[in-house]
């Protein structure tokens, strides 16, 4: 069965989530990567959107801009790795509940969403006419003067994804568990192959 | 027909196919995906691939770039010696490159060293990257298109060993280069592999390796053999589409040799991700051209 969050999301929701799970997303998802985080957990700004209980996007849209009309182009999520600096401090003082991106992040936000009970989630990278179309629309735009890829852009969202759990509330890393399970069986994978070649540099 | 009459159509047929090879996969690259995509059991897996394929039918239905990373433009170019308009062949590509930029529309991505501005128009100093090899006795020119995005231009790598580390250091080369870094540039990949003496010749035949039609195999029985050796081992890993566990890590590998020196072993290792958008065209001596190597039943 499918399995659907709906903004705004509450720490019980998210119990029975684990990671390598996938999910859908119903509701409100807004964007906000560097530029955003910095502003808030260091510039001392209050985020326009409140994302208590929200979900947030680490992607920079391409928004055809037209007064009252926006219409969104491509969205694709950016590395989520390059928001681990802040994002503990972020989930702390906004009550963010999902964070969805590329990639993993590391021990600070995983400890972060255990403590906070939040989660990440990936949406599948080099998607981004996928990711748009399940868009149904932008309903607002926060501190714009940041720039396209970087301001919020609030999205109207029904059952977007998959979204593939990443880091649970129980402090699971999907990515840095299979890192490991893919170095451990490295060896055993060259060997034959080494073998094959070993007297490859006698003459024919 | 007239030079600047040649570097008209040239520049006007370019800049059209560019928009069509960053839209849509190449026939024989979707192909090998949907093979790839048969190999995988886990829900998991199978999600992504619905994902890719959505993405793929969506992409040329709304007529958009299929990956928003549209890359920097490369064109590898074989040209045959008799081939009459050589000469506008370069200011043609770059302005191909600057109109496709705005029509596709591709993103801009270009930035010159030093002056760190982004150029605007994906042209800058050698950019597009333009690779040139002569063809004798030949009146073709067959170019050869390639979006080289972030994601996976970042695992690529190249190193020069000693004759004792024999050839498996280049196996080991190959495994940690994709186990690695390659993990996230979206597999499944083409791994392409470079066996030379330095590190620059290396290097360019790994990309080579890569732009190579699939289904085809090193000229050498050793070599083929390597290919299809390293591919079933990297499929052995444990890793999926998008570096998540399954079973297809990458697509196929490919490896391109020039004879090496008796005292080195150089190994280059560049990636492309399962959004490889390569394609190849040729243009007659009157101008004419066909697409169909790459693209079947389709028009500009
Ligand atoms: S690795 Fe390829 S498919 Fe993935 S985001 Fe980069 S260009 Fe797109």
């Amino acid at each position: 069965m499918k399995k659907v969050l709906t903004t705004p999301i509450k720490a019980e929701d998210l119990e029975d989530i684990h990671i390598g799970d996938i999910v859908y997303l119903t509701g409100t998802l807004v964007t906000g990567r560097d530029d955003v985080h910095r502003r808030v957990v260091h510039e001392g700004m209050t985020s326009p959107y409140d994302f208590n209980g929200g979900a947030i996007f680490h992607a920079g849209p391409i928004v055809h801009e037209e007064p009252g009309n926006n219409t969104l182009i491509s969205v694709g999520p950016t590395s989520s790795i390059r928001m681990e600096q802040d994002e503990e401090d972020f989930i702390r003082m906004t009550g963010v509940k999902m964070l969805v991106g590329k990639g993993g992040m590391g021990p600070k936000t995983t400890a972060a969403c255990e403590k906070y009970k939040a989660i990440h989630c990936v949406f599948v990278g080099g998607c981004a006419v996928s990711a748009a179309v399940h868009v149904e629309k932008i309903e607002d735009c926060f501190w714009r003067e940041l720039g396209m890829p970087e301001c919020e852009w609030v999205f109207k969202v029904n059952e977007f994804g998959p979204l593939i759990v990443s880091i649970d509330t129980h402090g699971g890393n999907l990515f840095v568990e299979n890192k490991a399970k893919y170095q451990a069986r490295k060896e055993e994978c060259e060997a034959p192959i080494i073998e094959s070649v070993k007297d490859y540099l006698v003459i024919e | 027909m007239n030079k600047q009459e040649a570097r008209a159509v040239m520049t006007d047929v370019m800049e059209k196919f560019l928009g069509l090879a960053c839209k849509r996969l190449p026939d024989d690259v979707y192909a090998k995906l949907k093979e790839c995509r048969e190999k995988e059991t886990s829900e998991m897996q199978k999600v992504i691939y619905d994902t890719y394929f959505d993405n793929l039918e969506k992409a040329i239905e709304l007529n958009r770039p299929c990956c928003q990373d549209t890359g920097l433009l490369h064109f590898y170019i074989n040209c045959g010696s008799e081939f009459p308009y050589m000469g506008i062949v370069e200011e043609a590509l770059r302005e191909a490159t600057s109109k496709a930029t705005f029509s596709s529309p591709l993103r801009q991505n270009t930035v010159n060293w030093f002056e760190e501005r982004n150029t605007g128009d994906n042209t800058g100093e050698r950019m597009p990257w333009l690779h040139w090899e002569i063809i004798p006795d030949n009146s073709d020119l067959e170019i050869c298109t390639y979006f080289a995005g972030g994601g996976c231009c970042l695992p690529g790598c190249a190193k020069v060993f000693k004759p004792s580390d024999g050839y498996a250091a280049i196996v080991k080369y190959v495994f940690d280069a994709v186990s690695d870094l390659g993990i996230n540039a979206c597999p499944p990949l083409i791994v392409g592999v470079g066996l030379g003496h330095n590190m620059e010749n290396a290097a360019v035949l790994s990309k080579m390796a890569y732009l190579r039609p699939l289904g085809t195999h090193h000229h050498h029985p050793k070599g083929e053999k390597l290919e299809k050796d390293l591919l079933e081992g990297l499929n052995k890993l444990g890793i999926g589409a998008q570096g998540l566990p399954g079973n297809q890590v990458a697509m196929e590998v490919h490896v391109e040799s020039s004879a090496r020196h008796t005292a080195t072993i150089a190994v280059g290792v560049n990636v492309a991700c399962y959004a490889h958008r390569r394609g190849f065209i040729t243009f007659h001596d009157d101008m004419s051209y066909d697409f169909s190597k790459s693209y079947k039943g389709v028009e500009l």
